[in-house]
């Protein structure tokens, strides 16, 4: 069972790095003024909020193989489907939030003659993230949830290994109760960890304020 | 390419497509379960009875957190062990019904704390009884910003009652499940169920961005 927590754990870590990848990947893609990019980044996103988690997990794992001749491991297939699925969703939180953004802050880095890119990476993002982090708390949750669904594709996690507990063993209730409270448990760590992200961007902001006016005379101004 | 049977996908649509009705129906009517219970929950929580109101905190925190498979599961196996035994079908449009009725009593919170103070205070000064408070002057100022989130849910059970292929219910998923396993082919019936699901949730989101448009008022 143990080790069963271990792999669900490992997937979720592995599931969170990689949606934040896909996320910001098909997110700011998304945003893009040349259709080349925004076309594909669309098509990405509705196809793979449109299907389902289930279906794009086994089609990884049963149809993808046949399709191409590459064999994935359970779990690659797993992680990738995964990734994808949850990262079009958060693909969809990056982009609104970053379209919510006042339209004063672009014109300033406008005006300020940033170019594109160093508009986007220093001051929307920035000031996105602490807007994101609630809808992206909800993604991770839901994410640990949908590990479970690895263990359909065979990855020994929490799931598979009481199901497979229960065929030897028989002691369906305690397994079953057991994992559900773990996943409970991880899911409200998960929440913790959301929350206690968020206080920490908003304090940092207001420490920043704080140190402000004495770094604006170190520097001379230029903040 | 050889790999794509055309006649192979051919011969196994109207089994997909057989599925693909039950889907549908599983799908609606867990839908109505979970309006109803999730009603239900969001008034309780409400009306903040002590100790109820907290059971129903506790309830929503805790189907919202744990995954719907497990409590699939929970439900097929453990359940006949207590003498609860059902059929798979009705058991799993339950547990679906269950699981959404948690995010539906969220919704239906967000609805009610939307509907301005003053409404409740002309309510009170008028005198009206709270039976018509609820039902005349607060759902349905209530109702009407939650259409669209509450047809959000409703793609995204109509994707989610896949996860009951895995307590045997022959829904469209279980249905390309076992046609790949009987004839070790799983492209065509995997590609043609994510296609169907496809077929229904994109236009449906849609629909629901125009809902979302005409039905909340811009700010």
């Amino acid at each position: 069972m143990m080790q069963g927590l271990g792999v669900t754990i490992l997937v979720t870590v592995l599931g969170i790095f990689f949606t934040l990848i896909v996320a910001f990947i098909a997110g700011l893609t998304g945003l893009s003024k040349r259709w080349y990019l925004r076309w594909p980044s669309t098509v990405f996103v509705e196809v793979f909020r449109g299907s389902g988690l289930l279906v794009q997990m086994f089609w990884f794992f049963y149809a993808l193989p046949v399709l191409f001749d590459i064999r994935l491991e359970p779990l690659v297939a797993g992680v990738l489907a995964l990734a994808l699925n949850e990262g079009a969703y958060a693909a969809e939180i990056v982009r609104g939030t970053i379209r919510s953004r006042p339209k004063g802050q672009t014109e300033a880095a406008i005006a300020l003659g940033m170019s594109p890119g160093l508009r986007m990476r220093r001051i929307l993002i920035p000031q996105s993230i602490p807007a994101m982090l609630p809808a992206f708390g909800n993604v991770m949750v839901d994410l640990l949830k949908n590990t479970s669904l690895v263990s359909l594709v065979t990855v020994s996690d929490l799931t598979w290994r009481a199901m497979n507990e229960r065929t030897v063993t028989g002691n369906t209730v305690e397994l079953f109760l057991t994992i559900l409270v773990l996943y409970y448990l991880l899911s409200l760590l998960l929440g913790w960890l959301t929350r206690w992200l968020e206080k920490r961007f908003a304090l940092d902001r207001k420490s920043l304020a704080k140190a402000r006016p004495r770094k604006a005379v170190l520097v001379g101004g230029r903040l | 390419m050889n790999v794509w049977d055309n006649e192979f996908a051919i011969s196994i649509m109207p089994a997909l497509l057989k599925g693909f009705w039950l889907t549908i129906q599983i799908t609606f009517v867990s839908f109505a379960i979970s309006l109803a219970v999730g009603l239900l929950v969001a008034i309780v929580r409400f009306l903040k009875i002590p100790v109820v109101s907290k059971l129903f905190d506790f309830y929503v925190s805790f189907v919202r957190g744990t995954p719907l498979l497990v409590q699939a599961y929970i439900a097929f196996f453990v359940l006949p062990l207590w003498g609860m035994g059902f059929d798979a079908l009705p058991t799993g449009i339950v547990v679906l019904g269950i699981n959404y009725s948690a995010y539906c009593a969220e919704v239906y919170r967000s609805g009610i704390e939307q509907v301005p103070t003053g409404q409740w205070e002309a309510s009170r000064a008028l005198s009206l009884p709270p039976a018509r408070t609820w039902f005349r002057i607060v759902v349905p100022q209530a109702v009407r910003p939650i259409v669209p989130v509450m047809g959000n849910y409703l793609i995204m059970m109509f994707k989610d009652s896949a996860i009951l292929s895995s307590i045997t219910i022959l829904e469209l998923m279980g249905t390309s499940l076992q046609i790949g396993g009987n004839y070790y082919m799983y492209l065509e019936p995997m590609t043609i169920a994510g296609l169907l699901y496809l077929a229904i949730s994109f236009p449906s989101s849609l629909l629901i961005r125009r809902l979302e448009r005409r039905l909340v008022p811009a700010y």
